[in-house]
């Protein structure tokens, strides 16, 4: 230690100055360190997880939620991060939010492109699975749902537009995309690629399209789960000729009231990029 | 009463205090008074019980933590459906249950109740009650799972002096739970999910990796080179919430103090080695004394001490584990 100054009194002649050692009360010194270095430890957790406001004020990555999601902030708020619904989704179309979310960590989101929601649950099985109610609980059938609306984003792109058919598969032999097609089997979701396509003018986003599905399926005197209350209202697709004055049968997809912004559409569309895409509703609201 | 005062101020960060005279029991009085007049060899104390390594409640807390978290990815994985979701909030064979800190940041920032939510929180609050509080957070966080290995390396370091510890004042914990409380009410989300590396962990074993994993790295980084076991002890809100379940717990960390020689092993291996100020020689107030709230109840004290001098109590039962 070094404040065990050597003895010299022994050293003879020395003249013996009493060293008064400077006054540090270390004990004090050590306080206040430990004390500034705590108010350092507060600043910086709260302001890394106050960083988390900066990706959902500025809106890095608007989201298509889950059906029943809340208003955005709200399900931010409602959400407890735990996953749920990502379980129990038959087409696993649920994912949750990374860190570049910010507080939307954790957080559900549909990916509609990659694979979008088909409805084909009837029971709505994320909201029933949701412990909090940020999938409100107050919607019991598909076409109650509102997650975003679709829209023909390039109508110079999508084939039947374009007067076009489609034959083979859809999105090529890398897309994992799911569909529960009805008449292959109820339970067992199929590979979209796996499905092959003859079309003589292309309609699959309307006839992927689980609005437009249950609608027939009503219509056919067989409502999906055996209940009437599943069928829609509305419709939500259908193909509208399109005259151009050059003797081409063109078809353009026409969205409808009904539609629920599942992104089954976007999902299936066979040109790059999609023709159709889903906006997200609180986008649709702002505008 | 005042163990019980005593336990939920060091909850808050008060530093242990010294007993006052008149609150020893004359049966602890005599043994101190024993104790003082022996003649103590400390070194000769630790050679003749360095023999004594037991792992036997940390293998076994191990061994609950990392089921409990793979129970999680397997029912997920098979689709089985025993213990869906994730350590936030889960369904256990349908029953919901919800985190206590996640739940109260979700019911502060949402500012309603769900009844789900609500049937959940009670029943994760009678399970950790019953349990032991804080003995959610080393027998199933996954944090505190990591930390513990980080906190190896963190002490190897400190051997070798290549590196110093770094403590901070215990009260922030209290000053963070308050923060995190107050933002969640103020800005309408749950702002302390975002940098919770048990919430972040947990999705990460169970849905795959994330980059939030590189928060947890750095606060591994940050307790390995920096401040030991950092997290848990100044930051952590959900310890704090479990630490306050487990004030009045039947199951808790008991100590004797007539066989035990004081030689402060199990200081040494605590996560929280506040709660273990009554073992230091003249402190227990009483022959017996439980330990405090604070406590993780881990085991890894029993698992050091050679005199069998703290064991594991359900008050009630006065069973001995």
């Amino acid at each position: 230690m070094s404040d065990d100054k050597p003895d010299n009194t022994d050293m003879p002649g020395a003249v013996v100055a009493k060293q008064v050692p400077p006054v540090v009360n270390r004990r004090k010194q050590q306080q206040r360190r430990q004390f500034l270095r705590t108010l350092m430890l507060a600043a910086g957790v709260v302001g890394v997880s106050s960083m988390g406001f900066i990706p959902v004020a500025r809106s890095w990555n608007p989201r298509l939620r889950p059906p029943g999601a809340l208003d955005e902030s709200e399900l931010l708020a409602a959400c407890i991060k735990c996953g749920q619904c990502v379980q129990v989704c038959p087409v696993e179309a649920i994912k949750l939010a990374d860190i570049m979310d910010g507080f939307g960590v954790g957080v559900p989101y549909v990916d509609a492109r990659e694979q979008s929601c088909d409805f084909s649950c009837d029971g709505l099985q994320c909201i029933l699975a949701c412990p909090t109610g940020a999938l409100s609980h107050k919607l019991n059938y598909p076409s109650e749902v509102r997650m975003g609306f679709a829209r023909l984003d390039r109508p110079d792109l999508c084939l039947a537009k374009k007067g076009e058919g489609f034959k083979g598969k859809i999105r090529g032999p890398e897309f994992d995309g799911l569909f529960r097609y009805n008449e292959i089997d109820r339970w067992k979701p199929q590979r979209i690629r796996d499905q092959e396509f003859d079309l003589e003018i292309c309609d699959l986003c309307v006839r992927h399209c689980p609005i437009e599905i249950r609608i027939a399926q009503c219509e056919a005197g067989e409502p999906p789960s055996g209940d009437i209350n599943q069928c829609p209202p509305r419709h939500a697709i259908e193909l509208r000729p399109v005259d151009e004055g050059d003797g081409v049968r063109r078809m353009r997809p026409e969205v409808l009231d009904g539609c629920v912004g599942c992104g089954a559409c976007e999902m299936v569309c066979p040109t790059s990029p999609a023709s159709i895409v889903v906006d997200i509703e609180s986008t649709v609201k702002r505008v | 009463m005042s163990y019980l005062t005593e336990s939920f101020m060091q909850l808050l960060g008060r530093a242990p205090r010294k007993p006052k005279a008149e609150e020893y029991t004359p049966e602890v009085k005599q043994i101190h008074f024993y104790k003082r007049g022996e003649k103590v060899d400390l070194e000769a104390i630790r050679a003749e019980h360095m023999g004594h390594k037991s792992h036997k409640w940390r293998n076994r807390r191990w061994a609950t933590l990392i089921s409990v978290n793979l129970l999680f990815l397997v029912s997920y994985y098979f689709d089985v459906q025993l213990l869906e979701g994730a350590l936030t909030g889960s369904r256990f064979i349908g029953f919901h249950m919800a985190d206590l800190n996640s739940a109260l940041q979700v019911m502060l920032a949402y500012k309603h109740v769900v009844l789900n939510l609500l049937i959940g929180t009670v029943t994760i609050f009678v399970l950790w009650f019953l349990l032991g509080g804080r003995t959610f957070c080393s027998w199933v966080c996954p944090y505190h799972f990591v930390a513990e290995l980080a906190e190896k390396i963190h002490l190897k370091l400190v051997e070798r002096k290549l590196i110093r510890n770094h403590e901070f004042h215990r009260g922030v914990r209290t000053v963070f739970y308050v923060v995190f409380a107050v933002l969640a009410v103020v800005t309408g989300y749950t702002v302390f999910e975002t940098v919770s590396p048990t919430g972040i962990l947990s999705r990460a074993v169970i849905y795959g990796a994330t980059l939030a994993l590189g928060w947890v790295a750095f606060l591994l980084l940050f307790e390995i080179f920096f401040s030991q076991r950092a997290w848990c002890r100044y930051v952590c809100p959900i310890g704090m919430t479990y630490g306050v379940v487990g004030l009045l717990s039947p199951l808790r960390v008991v100590y004797n103090v007539e066989a035990c020689k004081h030689e402060g092993e199990c200081r040494k291996v605590c996560e929280v080695p506040h709660v273990l100020e009554p073992v230091i020689k003249g402190r227990a107030t009483d022959v017996t004394v439980p330990i405090g709230a604070d406590c993780t109840r881990c085991g890894l004290c029993i698992d050091a001490c050679p005199t069998s001098s703290l064991r594991y109590e359900i008050r009630g039962l006065n069973k001995v584990l």
